[in-house]
């Protein structure tokens, strides 16, 4: 029976980091699915933090994920504040429909 | 006081220039008329103080350049010559402004034409009062600038705009003279205050230097270019074409100009200077030569005019001729005498002229009138003063004038002297001739006018006629007034001008004009009265001579008839080629090069640059995304790679 170390943990964090970039430039459709990448991208974050903190055995990097994890729901629920009045104004949260920034 | 007959039309022409918007064209008016005539009043005090009592005087200003050896002050000066030029300035510039308020009623600019005027009256009494040639050309300068406004001030009227932009452009070619003969000057003189100019002139007389190894007398050379200022200015044959053309501006701005500014500016100067000219003998052949050529010319062309205002134009420069011939003849106080006589008669007129047009609905084309002299009886009747007056015809002012400068012409016995003699009789029975055309043409014979028209012909408004009346009272005396000390026995001239005017010993035309033989008195009279007959036998006895006339005498018809040609001539030799010239530096020089690879091309490129960077900016968020994580796959790349070497 094989132990599970950190590098599998670190593994899957990347995995999850590598899925929440891809979901941000490969999706054209949707906002709401760009801001779960985010989210996928903080919860890899996480998952880091908290396997060095078992590895090495400091508390420090878990308080710290948990603090990730209160700024993530805020962040979100801003996020989330935004699109619906974004929706509001233009009428679409298409990914294609937003482009204003464009020169 | 003094400055006061100078300064109040400039005070004048900015407050209506400046305020007219608010003080309306009511205030515009009364300002520039009150300011003008209070200037023309005081003309006539200092007339009485400088010339008849003798109180000539300088009035410094201020200072204007000083650098080095050269200083030129803003100085007024006053002597006989200023005084007269003063009174026939302001006097004639007054009732032109008078006669204006009935003549511009209906136009809307009411206040910008009247500040116009007051500029132009201000600059031709800077040109009169100034104490060096400088000052005179600042004077000359905006003359010829105030000149360009009126002429141009129906500026919705592509013609009145040409013939505005062609007087400046051929006054430029004289403006370029006359400021390398100020330049000479200087050279000759190290000043050019004329009261030291005028000290040195004997010493300096005969003194040559060296242009291009070609030996050439000073005096001379300045003298000729000083003239060709006063050609452009005067409209002498050569630089005449803009003088008729002029006639696009309204007519009170042409009785302005033909009378007592602008074109007299030129005989002026040379009066001015007439202590250096009498040191440059062939520069005054010179001057007679063309004088006498214009005098001619001119009136030939004017025999054949339609145009009212263009007849009394080329008799303007026809005129102006024998100005020219006089100050040739050394006889320069007969031609500034003619000068004022002019000033009244041609003033009359041409506003005449404006009040026919007035009441002929606008019409200026002599062979659409005819048959309104019992309509019109006091223009009709002012008009033949004038034309009395024009044509020399005994007790009228131009009798006296041109009389003494005919004479003085004769009595100089020399070649150009009898040339302009003989020319300028020629020219006085064309005068005649085509004064009495015009009346007959415009007030006899049968209405060739529609009958809308005749039926509106009126008597022009007493604000019109009343300077009509003055001029005409100008035109009647000023020549029985004048004529002892203007062309009198010598100490009645010298007590008169003084210093102002300088002939030398021996060169004493006028003097001499007292002693010519018989006929030559009586022949101005006799062909003036001669003129007035043929025009009356052609117009009114046998109508039909003048067509025949011109009919077997085609190619010289023709030839009058287009004015000598002079503008095809210029159009040909001067204007298509500058054009052309003109075209190409535009379109290859600067079109291609400067704007290519200047401001255009800069632009252009700054677009390009800007386009390419503005397609990085898409707009979307996985783009800006993807640019980021490559950012730090390559920085974490170039890290990784440093860290390993």
């Amino acid at each position: 029976m094989f132990e599970i170390g950190l590098s599998h943990y670190l593994v899957v964090a990347a995995m999850l980091l590598t899925l929440g970039i891809f979901g941000i430039f490969l999706n054209r459709k949707n906002v709401i699915i760009i801001l779960m990448s985010i989210e996928l991208m903080l919860l890899a974050v996480n998952i880091n933090l908290v396997a060095f903190s078992t590895h090495m055995g400091n508390l420090v990097g878990q308080v710290f994920a948990l603090f990730v994890l209160t700024v993530a729901a805020a962040e979100a629920a801003i996020g989330l504040a935004i699109l619906v009045v974004y929706f509001r104004n233009r009428g679409t949260i298409a990914v294609e429909d937003i482009n204003l920034m464009k020169g | 006081m003094d400055a006061a007959a100078i300064f109040l039309p400039l005070i004048g022409f900015l407050i209506a220039g400046l305020f007219g918007r608010w003080i309306g064209d009511r205030g515009a008016m009364g300002v520039t008329v009150t300011a003008v005539c209070t200037a023309a009043i005081i003309s006539i005090w200092l007339f009485f103080d400088v010339a008849l009592s003798g109180n000539e005087r300088t009035v410094t200003l201020s200072n204007w350049i000083h650098s080095g050896e050269f200083k030129v002050d803003w100085a007024l000066k006053f002597d006989t010559l200023t005084a007269v030029m003063l009174l026939v300035v302001n006097g004639v510039s007054a009732l032109v402004h008078i006669y204006s308020i009935g003549y511009m009623a209906h136009d809307p600019h009411r206040a910008r034409f009247f500040a116009y005027l007051s500029l132009f009256t201000f600059m031709m009494l800077m040109l009169v009062s100034a104490d060096n040639l400088v000052q005179m050309y600042f004077g000359w300068e905006g003359v010829g600038l105030a000149s360009y406004l009126l002429i141009g001030f129906w500026y919705l009227k592509p013609t009145a705009n040409a013939a505005a932009i062609k007087a400046f452009l051929v006054n430029r070619v004289g403006d370029f003279g006359f400021a390398l003969g100020i330049f000479t000057v200087f050279v000759l003189f190290d000043t050019v205050r004329f009261d030291a100019v005028f000290e040195q002139a004997p010493a300096i007389a005969g003194t040559s230097f060296t242009f291009l190894s070609w030996q050439v007398d000073g005096l001379t050379l300045a003298c000729i270019l000083l003239f060709i200022g006063a050609m452009g200015k005067s409209a002498q044959l050569g630089l005449h074409t803009w003088l008729p053309d002029a006639m696009e501006g309204p007519t009170p701005v042409s009785a302005l100009i033909h009378a007592a500014t602008m074109v007299t500016a030129g005989v002026f100067m040379v009066a001015r200077l007439s202590p250096i000219f009498e040191y440059a003998p062939v520069a005054l052949m010179v001057v007679t030569v063309v004088g006498a050529a214009t005098c001619f010319v001119a009136a030939t062309i004017g025999m054949t005019q339609f145009d009212i205002k263009r007849v009394i134009a080329y008799s303007t420069m026809s005129q102006l001729g024998y100005m020219f011939f006089a100050l040739g003849v050394s006889a320069y106080s007969a031609a500034i005498f003619h000068l004022m006589t002019h000033a009244f008669f041609k003033a009359l007129l041409f506003l005449g002229a404006g009040s026919v047009i007035h009441a002929m609905s606008n019409e200026q084309d002599m062979r659409r009138m005819g048959g309104i002299w019992r309509k019109i009886p006091w223009t009709y009747g002012l008009m033949w003063i004038g034309s009395l007056a024009l044509a020399g015809i005994p007790l009228f002012a131009g009798y006296y004038s041109k009389d003494l400068i005919l004479e003085s012409a004769f009595a100089d016995h020399s070649w150009f002297g009898d040339l302009a003699f003989w020319l300028g009789i020629a020219a006085a029975l064309m005068t005649a001739f085509y004064s009495w055309r015009l009346i007959f043409m415009t007030f006899h014979g049968q209405p060739r006018a529609s009958d809308e028209v005749m039926a509106h012909v009126h008597e022009s408004p007493w604000v019109m006629l009343g300077p009509l009346v003055v001029l005409a009272i100008g035109a009647v005396a000023a020549g029985f007034v004048g004529h002892e000390v203007f062309g009198g026995a010598v100490e009645s001239r010298e007590a008169f001008w003084r210093d102002a005017l300088l002939t030398l010993p021996g060169n004493d035309t006028i003097d001499a004009a007292h002693h010519v033989p018989f006929w030559v008195k009586v022949l101005p009279i006799g062909v003036g009265l001669g003129g007035i007959l043929l025009a009356y036998l052609a117009y009114m006895v046998v109508p039909g001579l003048p067509a025949a006339v011109s009919a077997a005498l085609r190619p010289i018809h023709a030839l009058l008839f287009h004015k000598w040609y002079f503008d095809e001539l210029y159009d040909a030799v001067v204007v298509r080629p500058s054009l052309w010239f003109g075209r190409r530096l535009w379109k290859s020089g600067d079109g291609a090069v400067i704007d290519g690879f200047g401001p255009d091309g800069i632009a252009q490129t700054t677009l390009n640059i800007a386009r390419q960077a503005g397609r990085l900016q898409s707009g979307y968020v996985y783009h800006y995304a993807f640019v980021m994580l490559i950012g730090v796959a390559a920085l974490v790349t170039w890290y990784l790679i440093t860290l390993a070497l």
